[in-house]
């Protein structure tokens, strides 16, 4: 369904993404992670069609969408949220979700029942008529995946959905990401929250410093010396192989 | 009509105009670089000042050049004031509050004007108006050459100031990265009215500069509130050089575009200027990245 | 609003002509209605789009000379002249819209760049003879329906009030449409609205036109109703900031905003003129005064006042 081949970024004299190639098939949930700093958010900007690629191209649903704009890439079937969340602060809960249902839904009235059904799906039914910016860090986050899950997407982008989540609210979410995957929708999440990495995904790519280190099945590459010295530093791995080592 | 007899004294006039363009644009590049708000009000300020000038030169005889030294603390004070109290505490984060506020400012000040002193434009007549310096290549009017020096004197100060005094130091830091600067007991609203505050006090030493050399009328801001931006964007916000330079620029655009093509197009390439540069290179000749 | 209500105030609004007796009043309401159609004109791309026009005087000036050069110099009937002000002004709103919105101007940019095309034109259309030049273009009294004049101030005031109520129905229609609830997502944040699929260009682009438009009729009206025009007048900040006050004090982004602010700011101004005296420049420092404190202490405007005023304290969630 997406697939990124050779993907650069260079800003100034920072190679932000270097050579990154990935693919997610229909269906899957693939997590991207990595270390602060490692060009996840410029990726996903990049294949959103917010930042244009130096070198590469991203195909989706059989589409070349390199360099597309963000409009565009929404309406052939791909919808992201953002890290920072970004609520139609003034508008109620209903009137944000209806933003994106109008992709679909010329009708007010149409894009508005929309928009109470997909609500009430993610269980955002009691915050409805509230304005946006009144809500909390995990109902905005909802807020975000809602809006974006109202434009119909074949393929969902989401960037770090669960940071800032309490435990109970983990466990509210990671089902109704399942859930939306079990819907139909194909889901590639930026993830720190390992938990949800390890429960939700099937296979992960670890970025890190602009490129792709390693690719598998979360469990595999928790292992990997490489990804853990991405994370703890050089000789890490080899470190916590001797503590492992003298413990045993 | 090329020939440089005529050409030369209008690139000269161009260019001693456009050294008080550069100052006045100095401030508002100031007041840019540092609130990151587009001052409307700066023409209706410089207005004031005008009248400032020319009736302390009516009523106390007070010579315009000598004023100077009245009216740049006055100016300042007057921009510290105004920060601090109108328009540095509205807003409410969003930007464009700010600029319907310098707006509101500089129409109550335009038409105080006008109720005040009626339409009509007034000039003053000094015992150097009509004295003229030979240059060699042209005659070049008193009041313009010493405009023109002082103005870039007037720059020289300013820039020393920001790059060399404590003051200097803390607007710089304020200007790059306020939330820092308050962690470092920089106290950030003071500096935002004090920075506003040099930028009246250019206007206060503009007007004094211009006096002799043009006119006073209640619109007269909106003459200069235009070129003054066209001079900012050109130049690039914030940049110091750009102001100095875009200044000079757009003096001699207007000078030699009113020679070459009629008054009207001289001013209309101005501002035809400055939608250019907006478009296509908003980050002018020397300025940084865009808010 | 109670259907009673509601058809009261249409009556009302029919019957003026028949029951204000003095011209001066039935005037003053043309005024208002004028007015209320170029706020909410402003309204359509400020209020509900978020971008700031500072130069709407633009068309103003162009619907205004096209109408009055069109009647008056080729000899088109009025109403076809009415008309095409309207288009013209439009497309002038595609240019400057296209210019701006295509190079990324958002903002205090773009209030500065709306202000630099209304500089122009102005000058532009003072250099030009045919439009009269700086002296200005009297339109010829020519008292005739087809020549949209009309004897009495009642056929003006029908015509306003059919502009008026117009506008007020562009707005009703525009916040149950698709286009308002973009053009609203847009306003409160970009990015967001481009991540789903909005497509931004096209929306303001959409909205600058048809404020352009109903700006544009409204000088084609001003044209006809007072018979003379001069550059200054109709491309100066004059119209610019009246333009964008009256939705601001009225509440900006609502569909009764603008014509509550009208109304507001035309009573108040003919206060001011009662108590102070007629006096250049006097009525504009109280507008200027008002647009500050009004953004100072009520950005949500008369109808937030009201708003806050008549609901209950809400408990805080």
């Amino acid at each position: 369904m997406l697939e990124v081949r050779g993907l650069s970024k260079r800003f100034g004299g920072l190679l932000a993404v270097s050579n990154v190639s990935l693919a997610v098939k229909e269906g899957e949930i693939v997590a991207l992670i990595g270390p602060n700093g490692a060009g996840k958010t410029t990726l996903f900007a990049m294949i959103s069609g917010f930042l244009a690629p130096d070198a590469g191209s991203v195909a989706f649903a059989g589409q070349n969408v390199t360099g597309w704009s963000p409009h565009e890439v929404c309406r052939l079937g791909l919808a992201r949220t953002f890290q920072i969340v970004q609520p139609f602060g003034r508008l109620t809960v209903r009137e944000n979700i209806a933003v994106g249902a109008h992709l679909h839904s010329a009708e007010r009235k149409e894009a508005l029942a929309k928009a109470t059904d997909i609500g009430m799906r993610l269980g955002m039914g009691p915050l409805l008529d509230r304005p946006a910016a009144a809500l909390t860090v995990a109902a905005r986050k909802r807020l975000e995946v809602a809006r974006a899950l109202a434009t119909n997407p074949k393929l969902l982008l989401l960037d770090e959905v669960m940071a800032g989540l309490n435990p109970t609210e983990l466990g509210e979410l990671i089902p109704t990401l399942r859930t939306i995957r079990d819907g139909g929708v194909t889901i590639l999440m930026i993830e720190h929250v390992m938990q949800a990495v390890v429960s939700l995904a099937e296979r992960a790519y670890v970025l890190n410093q602009g490129s792709i280190i390693a690719e598998g099945a979360p469990a595999a590459i928790a292992k990997m010396s490489s990804v853990v010295e991405a994370y703890l530093g050089h000789g890490a791995a080899e470190r916590l192989g001797r503590v492992a080592a003298g413990a045993a | 009509m090329l020939d440089p007899i005529i050409l030369i004294p209008a690139a000269i006039n161009g260019l001693t105009m456009g050294a008080v363009y550069a100052l006045v644009a100095l401030g508002l590049t100031l007041i840019y670089g540092v609130l990151h708000i587009i001052n409307f009000a700066h023409g209706s300020l410089l207005m004031v000042a005008l009248y400032a000038a020319f009736f302390l030169y009516r009523l106390l005889g007070i010579d315009p050049y000598l004023a100077i030294v009245v009216l740049v603390p006055v100016f300042f004070a007057a921009g510290y004031a105004l920060q601090r109290s109108v328009i540095g505490t509205s807003g409410q984060g969003r930007d464009q509050n700010v600029l319907l506020i310098t707006l509101g400012v500089s129409i109550v000040l335009e038409n105080a004007a006008l109720y005040f002193f009626s339409a009509d434009t007034k000039t003053i007549d000094t015992s150097y108006s009509l004295e003229v310096v030979d240059l060699g290549v042209a005659l070049v009017p008193l009041p313009r050459l010493i405009g023109f020096v002082a103005a870039l004197v007037l720059a020289a100060v300013l820039w020393a100031l920001i790059a060399r005094t404590d003051l200097g130091r803390a607007i710089r830091a304020v200007a790059k990265e306020p939330h820092g600067a308050t962690h470092v007991g920089v106290d950030v609203n003071h500096v935002f009215a004090m920075s506003f505050g040099i930028g009246t006090a250019c206007l206060g030493a503009a007007a004094c500069l211009l006096l002799p050399m043009f006119y006073v009328s209640p619109h007269v801001g909106n003459v200069f509130v235009l070129i003054a931006f066209t001079v900012v964007v050109l130049g690039g916000m914030g940049s110091f050089v750009g102001a100095l330079i875009g200044g000079l620029l757009i003096g001699l655009t207007e000078s030699l575009g009113g020679l070459l093509f009629g008054e009207a197009a001289g001013q209309l390439g101005i501002f035809l200027i400055f939608i250019a540069v907006l478009l296509f290179r908003p980050t002018g000749l020397f300025g940084s990245r865009l808010a | 609003m109670s259907r009673a209500a509601a058809v009261t105030g249409v009556v009302l609004a029919l019957a003026v002509p028949a029951l204000v007796h003095s011209d001066f009043w039935v005037g003053f309401c043309i005024t208002v209605l004028l007015s209320t159609l170029m706020a909410s004109a402003w309204n359509v791309l400020g209020g509900f789009g978020g971008q700031f026009s500072f130069g709407h005087a633009a068309f103003f000036g162009t619907g205004a000379y096209t109408a009055a050069v069109l009647h008056v110099a080729l000899g088109v009937n009025a109403w076809l002249a009415f008309a095409a002000a309207g288009i013209a002004a439009g497309a002038v709103g595609v240019v400057i819209g296209y210019l701006s919105f295509r190079y990324g101007l958002r903002g205090s940019y773009f209030a500065l760049v709306t202000l630099a095309f209304a500089e122009v034109l102005r000058i532009a259309v003072g250099s030009v003879d045919f439009a009269g030049g700086g002296v200005g273009l009297y339109l010829p009294l020519q008292v005739g329906i087809a020549n949209m004049q009309f004897a009495s101030k009642a056929g003006y005031y029908y015509v306003a009030l059919a502009l008026g109520a117009g506008a007020i129905a562009v707005a009703w229609r525009l916040e149950r449409s698709r286009l308002g609830a973009w053009l609203v997502a847009i306003r409160e944040n970009e990015d967001a609205a481009r991540a789903l699929g909005v497509d931004t260009l096209r929306c303001k682009l959409q909205a600058i036109t048809i404020s352009g438009a109903m700006t544009g009729l409204g000088g084609a009206f001003y044209a006809n109703y007072y018979l003379y025009l001069d550059p200054g007048l109709a491309f100066g900040p004059g119209v610019s900031v009246e333009v964008l006050l009256a939705p601001i004090v009225g509440g900006i982004g609502t569909i009764w905003g603008p014509f509550i602010g009208a109304a507001a700011l035309q009573l108040a101004g003919e206060m001011a003129r009662r108590i102070l005296g007629d006096a250049p420049g006097l009525s504009l420092v109280f507008y200027g005064a008002l647009l500050v404190l009004t953004v100072k202490f009520l950005p949500d405007g008369l109808i937030g006042l009201g708003r806050r005023m008549l609901q209950p304290r809400a408990a805080h969630a």
